[in-house]
């Protein structure tokens, strides 16, 4: 699989569209499966872990999934391709970083990945655009039907799907929304959903998973329980909480337009005025100003730049990404350089100026 | 309430008590973290899950930090400080001391929702299967490869179980 031709779309995930993309930028689904005759990958061999790649690799391509999937051998790849990926939310940080044989299967759009020998055997994952968790599960329902019927999984009826770790034990089921929330953020409000979110069980993440800082404004919120609820029930769960969340924001939103609405206008203009003129950018302050420009069109305070080409920079602009359209490695300052001309040029082929 | 040194709205409430004189102060998030009251806050769930499984004391310890798992080789105190464990056998071998730590960690013990269409697999035919290849597995270590070619073969005709 030809990982260059990734390089120049943004991915189904930030494609920007479905139900209130707005605030939710993509909802994923993500099932640990284990096989059941075979240790879990820590404690496997590295002549094991060629054995459980070799049976799940084959396994997988027979998969009758239209487009179908391709096979990325991740200790082929250069430590910049094993990054791009991770960058693209299509493998996690832990198998990018991982040793030994491993790899992910993926399809043409990005929605589907599958990732082998990460801390379990298997790791499915499903990923859209937008609050659709339900198609999300329907679909790593069917993708996991089908390899079952060729896959024995651990499993037993009392702890259900078995697991390295006993954080994933039961349904081996994450479900994940990914918010944009600037204004609960600007307004200190974020902490109160983080405590509501916490008491009923939900997990507050950055962007990246595990440990990473919420930059951009960017919020993951998941399940913390996969024992003793269905997966209907999980997922009805984080549903009935993500409308509030979204509701709060909006109202965060109006009341920063009705009581400050030229504070406002300035922080988006001041954003994309240093987008537009910057020349040396940091990742971390790409993100900042971007999620400003994203929050400006979203309450029409920007006019000619659309949501996806903000949601396209937001991942161009990624440490890795970055290198592989300038063609080159390049060291951080570098990097800060070629971030802010790239920036500068996107932006004016817009036809974007600051208002 | 409004934040004592600006006028953010205060999220940190401290009270100290020093010779039986008490006193409050009430900060927003940036000048408590200014005036290292706290830690900027990482988003860290996974990593307190993991603190919770290392220090988890259950009652039975002594007898479950004698359990070693038959087909992994995993002892039961070693997943306690890795907080992983070895092999899908394991949730059987070291059920007396996983019970109560699900019933913390996910406020339940048992699996509700989706089960396999096949139904479960034949489980003293795969744990056969997992013994051997860990015998497999110590032959090849060891370079008996007589041995090793024996184990192979006898996998081999236990069909293939993925």
């Amino acid at each position: 699989m030809n990982l260059d031709s990734l390089t120049h779309t943004s991915g189904e995930w930030l494609r920007g569209s479905g139900p209130e993309s707005d605030i939710v930028i993509s909802s994923r689904i993500r099932l640990a499966r284990n096989l059941a005759a075979f240790p879990f990958t820590n404690r496997a061999s590295t002549s094991q872990k060629s054995e459980i790649e070799a049976l799940l690799r084959e396994r997988i391509l027979k998969l009758e999934i239209t487009p179908r999937l391709g096979y990325v051998n991740l200790p082929g790849l250069s430590n910049l391709d094993r990054q791009f990926l991770v960058e693209r939310q299509l493998i996690s940080r832990e198998l990018a970083a991982a040793e030994g044989p491993r790899g992910v299967a993926l399809g043409a759009q990005e929605t589907v990945s599958l990732m082998v020998n990460e801390e379990d055997h298997l790791r499915l994952q499903v990923m859209r655009s937008g609050f659709t968790l339900n198609e999300a599960w329907e679909q790593i329902d069917q993708v996991d039907d089908m390899l079952e019927q060729r896959i024995t999984y651990a499993f037993s009826e009392e702890f259900g799907y078995l697991t390295a770790c006993p954080t994933n034990v039961g349904t081996g089921m994450r479900a994940s929304v990914m918010l944009h929330l600037p204004a609960l953020e600007y307004t200190k409000q974020i902490e109160k959903v983080f405590r509501a979110l916490q008491k009923i069980n939900l997990a507050v993440r950055g962007l990246y998973g595990e440990g990473s800082r919420a930059s951009g404004h960017f919020y993951q919120i998941s399940n913390q329980v996969t024992l003793g609820k269905s997966e209907a029930q999980i997922l009805e769960e984080i549903h009935s909480v993500i409308p509030q969340i979204i509701r709060y924001e909006r109202e965060a939103r109006n009341a920063w337009l009705r009581d400050n609405r030229q504070g406002l206008q300035d922080k988006v203009s001041r954003a994309f005025g240093t987008l537009c003129s910057a020349t040396m950018m940091t990742s971390e302050e790409t993100m900042e100003l971007l999620s400003y420009v994203r929050l400006g069109v979203n309450v029409q305070l920007v006019g000619d730049l659309t949501i996806p080409t903000i949601n396209e920079l937001f991942i161009q602009t990624q440490p890795a990404h970055l290198q592989k359209l300038v063609g080159m490695s390049l060291d951080g300052e570098e990097r800060n350089t070629a971030r802010a001309r790239y920036l500068r040029t996107r932006l004016r082929e817009a036809g974007v100026m600051p208002n | 309430m409004k934040c004592q040194f600006c006028s953010q709205p205060a999220t940190v409430h401290l009270t100290k008590i020093i010779d039986q004189q008490k006193q409050e102060i009430h900060l927003c998030q940036d000048c408590a973290e200014a005036k290292n009251f706290v830690k900027h806050q990482e988003l860290n769930l996974p990593a307190l899950l993991q603190n919770v499984i290392g220090q988890f004391l259950d009652p039975h310890l002594d007898e479950l930090s004698r359990l070693v798992c038959p087909v992994c080789g995993i002892r039961y105190m070693e997943f306690r400080t890795q907080g992983r464990l070895g092999c899908p056998h394991d949730y059987t071998v070291f059920r007396s001391g996983l019970e109560p730590l699900l019933q913390r960690l996910q406020r339940s013990q048992r699996h509700v929702g989706k089960s396999p269409r096949q139904g479960p697999a034949p489980t003293p035919q795969l744990i056969e299967i997992a013994q051997l290849r860990r015998q497999l597995q110590s032959a090849v270590d060891a370079e008996a490869y007589e041995e090793a070619a024996r184990l192979r073969d006898l996998l081999r005709s236990k069909g293939s179980h993925g």
